[in-house]
């Protein structure tokens, strides 16, 4: 076979996988813009293009307070997550402490952990303490699942980094903690974001939680919201505007992927030592 | 700028090793130290503990007066280059110099003053606002450098700074670094394990094996009157010949010739021993070019050259003998211990280069044997004993 026939083969698997990955999103931005009942017209693409279901969507209070809920539950869980999972994550890498190990399987052991298997537990956990249905009551389970990986991956940035770095920026006069910030936390950036990363997709996606452990607006995020979902009225079937509410929520998720992606790929480390 | 002084230091891990065996070194306020050995000795475990990255297990550390085996890095106020130069990659080369200026909340106006000073000084003006992977190896050398100078440091300290240049530059760098210290005549502490380095730029050499040291003196006394048969070794390039000698009525019998005993050594104490003999391939001339006026303080003798390497400006004779097996043995070891081959017994010869000897025939050699060096096998010591050290810089 010679390269032009292989080079071709790539291409057609390549798109064929795109298509396979792509068309339910394009199925649902379709559907998003289909009118009333023009859900049923049996073809791909709408009759005609409408904004209504948007509309419908944005006004109903029940989208937009999950929406705020999706946000701030998501934003406040991956800060908080990111920012312990650095700091184990260096002890980690840097430390000589006993029980390192079992640290970092236990850590691993709690990710495995199927998530279903939690919520009857915490429901009852969070009843009795009052946290049911409320940002707390979310934002400590998506942690706990959150943590281990961003531990994981952290650390392993952090081992790569040459103890040189740190030892010069004492030499040169910081402190351990300004060590620490001034330049392994910059250089450890690649990880910080695609832990960051991770953490937000985690949350933000989440249903189990978000349904079994909220009753209201008061926290329900967006993918349980939905099921919540009516359309106009409540005979008609909302499923143009799931599809509109579906795309609403994907939006975010892409921004943050095309922001961070060069963050991510971008080789820092490169030139701190001879090369 | 400080003088620092170290008093039985000793640093030994976990398992029980000492890694540096009670050191004592006195480095005067100003004076270039250079630390050197073979792999392993603890010359650089040595700086980290004058550095503070090290934990000194016994012995005292001060600097400039003051005790500060306790104190952290940034309390000793000392400027290190690290071996590969730990630059901070995210910063640019302007932010990698200024950084301990920085962390001495320095107000910009000083810090772009003085950032410039030194770019000035190492030639970096044109790189200030590049990242460091953007620079070749020997622009990181001196940021790496600027970033030690740019604060008035009580002392620089170098972890084998040009070894991972390449020869061109290193020796470029070396005559940099030399021409800095004199400028600055900042207090230096300088690892290296490379001799030329060692030779060259220090005003004295602390010479370290397996965590002791040796000798400490200037190069000049290192070179011409080595206290044992490890640095008689390890100083010289071509090394030193370490000869078997037998010494029988006063005089000494060497493979080639028989010698008077060398003076400052006494003939009674050495009378049927078998010793080691150390004589420089320097000492060795082709008899035909020797003058007039050197010619007494040596001899003539007749030896086979097995092979000559002509360089030009220089040319080395190889003559093979036999070795008793005592000493071969001993000197192997010293080979390997010296990261070098244990070879089969040969005398290297430095003759003149227009010398026009001829390989496998009989040729006449003359030795300067009163620069030779008597050394006991078992001890390793020179018979000579140790003279009065230099203890100042010349």
């Amino acid at each position: 076979m010679g390269r032009g026939a292989s080079k071709a083969l790539w291409a057609i698997a390549g798109v064929l996988i795109i298509v396979y990955t792509l068309f339910p999103v394009a199925w649902i931005v379709s559907l998003s813009f289909k009118k009333g009942s023009d859900v049923q017209n049996q073809q791909f693409f709408p009759t005609e293009w409408s904004w209504e279901n948007y509309k419908t969507v944005l006004d109903s209070g029940l989208f937009t307070s999950a929406l705020r809920n999706s946000i701030g539950i998501s934003l406040i869980s991956t800060v908080v997550s990111v920012t312990l999972a650095t700091f184990a994550a260096y002890a980690i890498a840097r430390l000589e402490f006993s029980g390192k190990k079992l640290v970092l399987s236990m850590a691993l052991a709690i990710a495995m952990f199927p998530t279903i298997s939690l919520v009857p537990p915490l429901f009852d956990l969070w009843r009795t303490l009052g946290l049911y249905d409320t940002w707390i009551g979310l934002i400590i389970p998506y942690m706990s699942f959150t943590l281990p990986l961003s531990i994981w991956t952290l650390s392993a940035f952090f081992r790569e980094i040459p103890w040189e770095m740190e030892q010069a920026a004492q030499v040169d006069g910081a402190t351990p903690w300004q060590a620490f910030r001034k330049v392994i936390v910059p250089l450890a950036a690649p990880g910080v974001f695609t832990a960051a990363i991770l953490t937000f997709f985690f949350a933000w996606n989440d249903f189990v939680f978000g349904i079994s452990l909220t009753a209201s607006d008061a926290a329900r995020p967006v993918p349980a919201a939905l099921a919540f979902f009516t359309g106009e009225s409540f005979f008609t079937e909302p499923t143009a505007a799931i599809a509109a509410a579906a795309v609403v929520v994907t939006i975010p998720v892409i921004v943050l992927v095309l922001l961070f992606q060069r963050k991510i790929v971008a080789g820092l480390t490169s030139g701190a030592v001879k090369g | 700028m400080a003088a620092i002084s170290l008093k039985n230091i000793v640093k030994r891990y976990g398992d029980g090793y000492p890694a540096v065996n009670d050191v004592s070194l006195d480095i005067a306020d100003g004076e270039f130290m250079i630390l050197v050995g073979p792999s392993g000795c603890g010359k650089s475990t040595l700086l980290r503990m004058i550095v503070g990255l090290e934990d000194i297990t016994s012995g005292d550390l001060s600097i400039g007066g003051r005790r500060v085996n306790e104190l952290a890095p940034r309390e000793r106020k000392l400027a290190m280059v690290f071996q590969n130069y730990a630059l901070y990659p995210h910063l640019t080369v302007y932010e990698n110099i200024a950084f301990p200026l920085r962390l001495a909340k320095q107000p910009d106006e000083t810090v772009r003053e003085k950032v410039e000073k030194v770019a000035e000084l190492l030639e970096l003006k044109e790189h200030l606002h590049r990242k460091p992977s953007q620079l070749s190896g020997g622009q990181r050398q001196r940021v790496a450098m600027g970033r030690a100078i740019v604060r008035e440091a009580e002392a620089f300290l170098f972890d084998e700074p040009l070894s991972n240049l390449d020869a061109k530059l290193r020796g470029q760098m070396r005559t940099e670094i030399s021409r800095l210290q004199r400028r600055l005549g900042t207090t230096t502490v300088y690892v290296t394990h490379d001799q030329t380095e060692a030779m060259t730029l220090g005003d004295r050499v602390a010479v370290l094996r397996k965590g002791v040291l040796q000798q400490c003196a200037t190069p000049r006394e290192l070179y011409e009157h080595p206290v044992n048969l490890f640095v008689a070794g390890f100083i010289g390039a071509p090394p030193m010949n370490l000869l078997p000698a037998t010494v029988t009525n006063g005089k000494v019998e060497l493979p080639f010739c028989t010698v008077p005993i060398p003076s400052g050594i006494d003939p009674a104490a050495a009378e049927g021993k078998l010793l080691v003999a150390g004589l420089r391939p320097g000492h060795f001339e082709d008899a035909a070019y020797v003058d007039a006026a050197k010619r007494n303080r040596g001899q003539t003798f007749e030896a086979t050259v097995d092979v000559t390497e002509w360089l030009g400006n220089e040319q080395y004779a190889y003559v093979p003998y036999e070795s008793p097996e005592e000493i071969r043995a001993q000197v192997d070891a010293l080979a390997t211990e010296l990261d070098m081959e244990a070879m089969r017994p040969q005398l290297i010869i430095s003759l003149d280069p227009a010398s026009r000897i001829k390989e496998g025939r009989p040729a006449q050699f003359w030795v300067d044997t009163s620069r030779m060096h008597l050394f006991n096998p078992q001890t390793g010591n020179n018979l000579a004993g140790q003279r009065e050290p230099d203890t100042q810089p010349a």
